[in-house]
C-alpha cells in the first residue's frame, strides 16, 4: 500500500504550528498533499481521535551494534522505535569497536537499510573516545555520518574540546557534548544530594555537568562553532542553555523523559533501574526542566534509549551500568507529563521530538511539507495504558517505567508510506 | 511480638516499637552469655549464611557466635575461596546456597544497598552486617544497647559522633535509631568529611570539637581510614588528630557522666587516645559483649521469635 489517505483525524504540523481536523494523501511513499481544513477526501485510514503527526525523530539512542548485539541490535532498536513513533533515529558510537572511522560507520549505514526505521550513525568526536585525537570526523562526514560525539564521556579536555568544535565547524557538522567532568563527577553513581548522603552512594555532583555545559557555550562563543549539548539534567544546565540563547549563540540543548519525570528519591529501593548517566536529578530539578520546556528553551526531547540485559542490572548498585531504555515510553511521557499536565500544547511536543531534533542534524525528516518522505505517526492522545514489560520491542527490558500508568501512545507509525508498527496488530 | 520487616536491612524507617523490642529481647538474651553453657537450643531449627565480602573480624564473629549460641546451623562464606572470584554473580552465588535450604543470610558487602538487593530477589530473611557507606544497622543497636545500659533510658541523652561520617555506616544507623527514640544528636567532623546536606538528617552539625562536646553525654568515635590522606579529603593525619583526636583534655567539654564509645577497629592516637580508649569511661569493650546479645536478639525476632528462651 504506497497510495493512500489517512483522514478524520488532527494533522500536527510543526512547521506552520496547524492543529486541526484534515487528511495527508501519500503517493509512492512520499506526502503528495496535506488538507488542512474540514472538508476532505474519505480516506484509506480511519485517524478519528487520533493525532496525524510528522513521524517522530530521536537523535539519541544506543543501539549497541557492533560489539554488544545481546543489549540491542540496529534491527531490535529500529522496531522499538517505530512501536514508540519514531520513524529516524541517530544512534551513538560507544559500541565495541566504537564508531570512529568511516568502516565503521558504513557497518551502520549498511545495517541500517534493513531496519524499518531510518537509522543514521553518529561517529566519534575523538578516536576511541579517549578524548586524546580528533577522529577522522570529514571520512566518517563522507560516510553517513550525521554528528559526532564522544557520548558515555565528557571530552575533558578543553583544548581537545575546542578543536573539535572548530573542525566540525569547517565541514558544516554538529558536535554534540555528553557534559560530565571526571573528576567534580568523582565516579559518583547518583546525584550527589541529601539522597546520597542518605543512601551512602557516591555522589556525582550537579557541578560535573553544568561546569562543562558553560565551556562549551563558551567555546560556541570564541570559535563561532556550533554545539549540540546532550541529555541536560539539572535546573543550571537549563539556566545555562537559557542564557546562551539570549546571546543568540549557537548552542541547542536535549533533554529527556527520565529528567522531568523521576527524582533520585526513587534510589531508596536501590533499584538500578533508575540509574543512569548523568543521574536523576531532585525533584527541583525535575520542576526546572519542565519549566525550561515550557519556556522553549530545550530544542528537543530525546530518550537516550540505553538498552542493557537484564541479568546486567542484577547486579549491586555501583556495578550496575548506566541506563534506562526510552524509545517505547517517550511519547506516553511527553502526553502523560507534559501535555496532559498542560506544561506544553500538542504541536510544540511534537516539534520537540520531530521537526526541532532533524532540523539540528539536518535530516530529511520531522515535516509534512509535500514532496517529503511519507514518514508519519498516529497517536492516540488519550489511550490509556500500562508499561509492561512484555510489550517492548527492544531487546533489553531495563525501564523504570514498568507498572506505570501512562496517557496517549503511538498507535501506527509510518516510514515512506510504509506501516511499521500497528498497536493493534 | 514480632518486628516488621522481615529483614533488618536499615534502621532508617523502622519503629520504636520495633527497636525497643530488640533491646528488651537482647537484656533477656545477654544473661545466657554469662552461664556456664552459653547456649540455648531456641533456633536449631534455623540455617543461617553468613556471606562476608568485605574483610571482617570483629561482626562476624560476633555473628557466628549469636548463631552459636542460639545452636542455630550456620556456615560461613569468605569472597576469597568463592565462586565470585570466577566470576559468579552475587545472585547466583545466593540462589546456589539457597538451594541447599537456608532460612537467613547475613551480609556485609562494599556496595551500598547490596543487602536489600539480596533481600527483594531471595526468600530468606536478610540482616545487612554493614553495607558500603550506608548502613550497620546491629552497631547502631548494640551502641543504643549500651547506652541504654548505662543510661537506663536514652531519650534524653545528647550523643555526639566524631570523625568520618560521610563513609560511615555507623554514624547512619546510629543517627536514625537514636533519632528514632528522641535522642539528641550531633555529628562533627573535617567539613571534608561530612556528608552533602547532612544537615537535612535533623541533626545538629559542627566542624569544631569543642562545641560539639560540649554538654553531650555520649561521644561514639569513628575509624579514620588512612585512605582519606591520599584521596585529597585530609591535609594530614597528623592534623586530623590535632583537631578532633578525642583526648582526656577535650572530655572536660562533656556532661558529668559522660561515655566513650568506638565501634572498633580503633586506630590509637588518630581519631581516640590510647589515655581515652582504655580509660574508665570508655565502653568499647562492653559494646563488644553487647553485640552478640543484640545480634542474638535480631536473628532470633526475625526467626519469627517462636522457640522459647531457656
Amino acid at each position: 500500500m504506497s497510495d493512500f489517505i489517512i483522514s478524520n483525524g488532527t494533522i500536527v504540523d510543526p512547521v506552520d504550528g496547524y492543529f486541526g481536523p484534515g487528511a495527508i494523501v501519500v503517493k509512492k511513499g512520499k506526502i503528495a498533499e496535506v488538507i488542512k481544513s474540514k472538508s476532505m477526501p474519505k480516506g484509506d485510514i480511519d485517524a478519528s481521535g487520533l493525532l496525524v503527526c510528522p513521524g517522530l525523530v530521536d537523535i539519541h539512542v544506543h543501539f549497541r551494534e557492533p560489539g554488544f548485539e545481546y543489549k540491542e541490535t540496529i534491527e531490535s532498536g529500529a522496531k522499538a522505535a517505530a512501536a514508540g513513533g519514531f520513524t529516524s533515529v541517530a544512534c551513538m558510537p560507544n559500541t565495541d569497536p566504537p564508531l570512529d572511522n568511516q568502516e565503521t560507520i558504513k557497518f551502520v549505514v549498511e545495517k541500517a537499510q534493513k531496519a524499518v526505521v531510518n537509522v543514521y550513525p553518529i561517529g566519534c568526536l575523538t578516536k576511541g573516545q579517549k578524548g586524546q585525537e580528533l577522529a577522522e570526523i570529514a571520512d566518517m562526514q563522507q560516510a553517513g555520518a550525521v554528528a559526532f560525539t564522544d557520548d558515555g564521556h565528557g571530552v575533558q579536555n578543553g583544548m581537545i574540546m575546542r578543536r573539535a568544535m572548530e573542525y566540525c565547524k569547517m565541514l558544516d557538522a554538529i558536535p554534540i557534548s555528553h557534559c560530565e567532568f571526571n573528576d567534580l563527577a568523582d565516579s559518583g553513581v547518583a546525584n550527589e544530594s541529601y539522597v546520597t548522603a542518605k543512601l551512602g552512594l557516591k555522589g556525582n555532583s550537579r557541578i560535573a555537568e553544568e561546569l562543562m555545559i558553560a565551556r562549551e557555550i563558551m567555546l560556541a562563543e570564541i570559535t563561532g562553532a556550533k554545539v549540540h549539548i546532550a541529555h541536560v539534567s539539572t535546573a543550571g544546565g537549563a539556566e545555562l542553555i537559557k542564557n546562551a540563547k539570549k546571546k543568540k549563540l549557537p548552542v541547542t540543548a536535549e533533554t529527556c523523559p527520565h529528567y522531568f519525570t523521576l527524582d533520585d528519591g526513587m534510589l531508596e529501593s536501590y533499584d538500578t533501574n533508575f540509574k543512569v548517566n548523568p543521574p536523576l536529578r531532585t525533584q527541583k530539578d525535575v520542576n526546572a526542566i519542565k519549566k525550561a520546556i515550557a519556556a522553549g528553551i530545550f530544542d528537543c526531547i530525546v530518550t537516550d534509549h540505553a538498552p542493557h540485559a537484564y541479568d546486567e542490572k542484577q547486579l549491586e548498585f555501583d556495578y550496575a551500568p548506566s541506563g534506562i531504555i526510552g524509545l517505547e515510553t517517550s511519547v506516553g511521557l511527553v502526553s502523560t507529563q507534559l501535555v496532559h499536565e498542560d506544561v506544553i500544547d500538542w504541536p510544540t511536543a511534537i516539534k520537540l521530538l520531530s521537526y526541532n531534533p532533524a532540523q539540528i542534524l539536518n535530516l530529511p525528516a520531522g515535516t509534512l511539507a509535500v514532496d517529503a518522505y511519507a514518514d508519519i505517526t498516529l497517536i492516540d492522545p488519550d489511550l490509556e495504558w500500562t508499561v509492561t514489560n512484555d510489550d517492548f520491542r527492544s531487546l533489553s527490558k531495563n525501564s523504570p517505567y514498568i507498572g506505570m500508568n501512562l496517557i496517549g501512545r503511538p498507535v501506527k507509525t509510518f516510514v515512506a508510506g510504509k506501516l511499521v508498527f500497528d498497536l493493534k496488530a | 511480638m514480632n518486628l516488621k520487616s522481615p529483614h533488618l536491612l536499615q534502621l532508617e524507617g523502622v519503629p520504636a516499637e520495633d527497636i525497643n523490642l530488640i533491646l528488651d529481647t537482647a537484656v533477656t538474651l545477654k544473661e545466657i552469655l554469662d552461664r556456664p553453657i552459653k547456649k540455648v537450643p531456641t533456633l536449631r531449627h534455623i540455617t543461617v549464611l553468613n556471606l562476608f565480602f568485605e574483610p571482617s573480624t570483629r561482626t562476624k564473629i560476633s555473628f557466628e557466635l549469636a548463631e552459636k549460641r542460639l545452636s542455630a546451623d550456620s556456615v560461613s562464606f569468605a569472597k576469597a575461596t568463592s565462586a565470585v572470584v570466577k566470576g559468579e554473580t552475587l545472585l547466583d552465588t545466593i540462589w546456589n546456597i539457597e538451594a541447599m535450604k537456608i532460612d537467613m543470610i547475613v551480609i556485609r558487602h562494599s556496595v551500598s544497598g547490596t543487602p536489600h538487593f539480596v533481600a527483594r530477589n531471595c526468600d530468606s530473611n536478610v540482616i545487612n552486617a554493614g553495607d558500603g557507606t550506608h548502613e550497620h544497622p546491629s552497631q547502631g543497636l548494640l551502641d543504643m544497647f549500651t547506652m541504654r545500659e548505662k543510661y537506663g533510658k536514652i531519650k534524653d541523652l545528647r550523643v555526639v559522633i566524631v570523625g568520618d561520617v560521610k563513609h560511615s555506616r555507623v554514624a547512619r544507623s546510629n543517627i536514625w535509631g537514636l533519632k528514632t527514640l528522641g535522642t539528641s544528636v550531633a555529628v562533627c567532623g573535617p567539613s571534608t568529611l561530612l556528608p552533602f546536606e547532612v544537615e537535612q538528617m535533623g541533626i545538629d552539625v559542627y566542624t569544631k570539637i569543642e562545641e560539639a562536646l560540649e554538654g553531650a553525654d555520649v561521644v561514639n568515635v569513628l575509624r579514620l581510614q588512612k585512605e582519606r590522606q591520599s584521596a585529597g579529603l585530609l591535609p594530614s593525619l597528623r592534623e586530623y588528630s590535632n583537631n578532633f583526636c578525642i583526648t582526656k583534655e577535650r572530655l572536660k567539654y562533656l556532661n558529668k557522666n559522660y561515655t566513650v564509645m568506638h565501634p572498633g577497629p580503633m586506630n590509637r592516637g588518630t581519631e581516640i587516645s590510647s589515655e581515652v580508649a582504655d580509660g574508665p569511661d570508655s565502653v568499647i569493650l562492653p559494646q563488644v559483649t553487647n553485640g552478640v546479645a543484640v545480634r542474638m536478639a535480631v536473628l532470633y525476632l526475625l526467626s519469627g521469635g517462636v522457640g522459647k528462651i531457656e
